[in-house]
């Protein structure tokens, strides 16, 4: 009874039937009332921040050193994260869309790993291989001299690994959505695989990269679990904005810990909602 | 065609012999084209007309034959020998014309001469030439979200020529374009045709652009070539059904002797048709819709060819009506409404059908099988 309903409020939508009858739709009770359930459940915790902020001492607490430094690191680490992510990640998305080779559905299911893998568990691996004990590790340690376990370049490891899947598989998918004739176009003209990637491919599937950067970033600056585990919590070094609300809350310092939570979320949205104006408008 | 190989091949830009095998389908197409000729290649849907562009393009490779170009090889499987699409000299039109949706038009024609090692000013002034030529220098800064058809088709070529291709493919150029424009747009790319000095392929399934556009074509059917020549040829000699409805005639393939051809009919038995044209042997005879006249009785007293039919189908045609006939052979005549309406005309009623001797045509037939002609006696 109640899937059919959905199906025909679903197939009149696409349809679309004049406004009038539209308005009519009625909509069963029994979607209704999950359905305000789940936006009441996604939306109070929100509210919840903003009504138990401690207002009064809100800008004294805004101007403390260590909030200052961890949104900074943040910001910093999750940017360097996302510009590693898109470096990489755009060719290994295009080899995953265009180029038939053996174990590609293999690879594939590799890269979406990171995704389902619990974050301290993602810690735990780049501890081993990046460790200075460990695979890669201990040859750049021995060869370099250089550490990455518990330093800035950690973190942004870190970040990295959790969030890259995140923009391989929204520029993946855009780039199978892309008209590959415009490739063919291109090659035509006189253009080589990499100018046409770069003169054609690119700037076409351009959004892709752009939604698909987005939603790294977002990812990569509310990291935890593998930041926490691979970097430490060091502040100043390795201590982002999620473990400095992890770390003030541990402390006993709720209206502290709200703060925190209160700047990041602040902050992200900004950013985000900014970003998404601009590419809605010039796209 | 008696002669496959009509042109000797010194001479032609491109001599390719273009075979493809795909899953069931074989192209297999001989093609020699020469510098500043246009050859239009002509086929219904799936036979293989842009899998032969692909092919020249280089955007598919060949199972077979080979394709030259001034004397260079750019495909040659039986010699491992492959040049890539950006390495040929060779210029494409597509059907749907794909501008680069992010580049303006000025910087879709710029991008074949940078590609070409030309730096951005240089291409960028070549450009606007180009643009200037097809007519659009006031619209070099706009997307080609913004360009109509008609527009988009002409910075298309323009962006083709760009590159100075020795070889030009278009895919049917004027197939996206409303009548109006498609009319316009056929003139002026009839004139830069009749400019580009290179050799020019254009593929299209609609006879009158390749009767406008090109000098010479090739018919192709099926993936094989069932008639090629002069457009005066091919309108007077159609040799299979598909070329006979192109060009509009009515087409039967017999065995004649003297002024009778014997086609065969519908019902299997032989149907004689008196011919002007004295002919021994496999042949094919064919007239006008307009050459057919329609009769309540059966007609007395002239050398015709007359015969019973039925009416199965009446279309507007022109200014005429189309009258679809069916009998001991299918035929289609043309006639006026006023005697449409003096015979009473409707599907299903009988009527008498007379052709004039004088006024059908027999031809020889070749030996060549492949023919999808009415049956032989």
């Amino acid at each position: 009874m109640v899937d059919v309903d959905e199906q025909d409020a679903a197939g009149r939508r696409r349809t679309a039937v004049p406004p009038r009858r539209r308005r009519v739709q009625r909509v069963p009770a029994a979607l209704l009332l999950p359905a305000a359930l789940g936006l009441g459940f996604l939306v109070l915790p929100l509210a919840g921040l903003v009504i138990r902020a401690p207002w009064a001492t809100l800008p004294q607490r805004l101007t403390e050193p260590g909030v200052f430094t961890a949104l900074r690191l943040s910001l910093q680490t999750a940017t360097f994260a996302t510009v590693a992510c898109v470096v990489v990640g755009v060719p290994l998305a295009w080899l995953l869309a265009r180029v038939e080779f053996p174990g590609r559905r293999l690879v594939r299911a590799l890269v979406t790993v990171p995704l389902v893998l619990p974050p301290v568990v993602g810690g735990v691996a780049l501890l081993l291989v990046f460790g200075r004990r460990g695979i890669v590790g201990g040859w750049l340690y021995a060869t370099f001299g250089v550490s990455l376990p518990f330093t800035t370049v950690g973190v942004v490891v870190a970040e990295a690994f959790v969030a890259m899947p995140f923009l391989v598989i929204a520029v993946e998918g855009a780039l199978r959505g892309a008209d590959t004739r415009y490739e063919e176009a291109a090659a035509t003209l006189g253009a080589g695989r990499w100018t046409t990637f770069t003169h054609v491919t690119v700037p076409l599937v351009a959004p892709g990269i752009a939604a698909g950067a987005v939603l790294c970033w977002a990812r990569a600056l509310g990291e935890f679990g593998a930041t926490i585990t691979f970097a430490g919590n060091y502040p100043g070094i390795t201590q982002t904005m999620p473990l400095a609300v992890y770390q003030t809350i541990e402390g006993g310092d709720l209206p502290g810990a709200v703060v925190l939570s209160l700047i990041l979320l602040v902050v992200s949205v900004t950013i985000l909602a900014a970003l998404r104006d601009k590419w809605i408008s010039s796209a | 065609m008696t002669a496959v190989h009509p042109v000797p091949a010194a001479g032609s830009a491109l001599d390719a012999h273009v075979v493809v095998d795909r899953g069931g389908f074989r192209l297999d197409l001989r093609l020699r084209i020469d510098a500043g000729e246009v050859v239009g290649l002509l086929g219904p849907n799936g036979a293989g007309k842009t899998t032969a562009l692909r092919a020249l393009a280089g955007l598919q490779p060949l199972t077979g034959g080979h394709i030259t170009l001034d004397g260079r090889d750019l495909d040659r499987p039986d010699r491992r020998l492959w040049t890539p699409a950006e390495h040929r000299p060779i210029g494409v039109v597509f059907q749907e014309y794909l501008l680069f949706p992010h580049l303006t038009a000025l910087d879709n024609v710029a991008f074949g001469p940078r590609r070409h090692g030309v730096d951005r000013r240089t291409a960028r002034s070549q450009a606007v030439e180009w643009l200037a030529r097809v007519g659009l220098a006031d619209h070099a800064r706009a997307k080609p979200r913004h360009l109509s058809g008609g527009q988009a088709q002409r910075v298309a070529l323009a962006r083709a020529l760009a590159v100075d291709p020795r070889l030009l493919l278009l895919d049917e150029p004027l197939a996206a374009l409303d009548a109006r424009t498609r009319l316009d747009t056929r003139a002026e790319l009839h004139r830069h045709l009749t400019d580009h000095p290179g050799a020019t392929l254009l593929v299209t399934h609609d006879p009158l652009d390749a009767l406008v556009l090109a000098d010479r074509l090739v018919i192709i059917e099926d993936g094989e070539v069932v008639q090629e020549g002069d457009a005066a040829t091919i309108t007077a000699q159609p040799r299979t059904d598909y070329v006979a409805r192109l060009v509009g005639l009515n087409l039967y393939r017999g065995t004649a002797d003297g002024h009778t051809v014997q086609v065969g009919g519908r019902t299997g038995d032989p149907f004689a048709f008196a011919v002007a044209d004295p002919l021994h042997g496999d042949a094919f005879v064919a007239f006008p819709p307009s050459a057919v006249a329609l009769h309540p009785q059966q007609p007395l007293g002239s050398p015709r060819n007359t015969w019973p039919a039925t009416i199965t189908g009446l279309q507007r045609h022109g200014d005429n009506l189309r009258v679809q006939l069916d009998g001991p052979i299918g035929v289609a005549a043309d006639i006026t409404p006023a005697a449409a309406v003096h015979l009473h005309l409707a599907p299903g009623q009988p009527v008498w059908v007379a052709v004039k001797a004088a006024e059908t045509r027999a031809y020889p037939a070749d030996a060549r099988p492949a023919t999808r002609t009415a049956p032989e006696t």
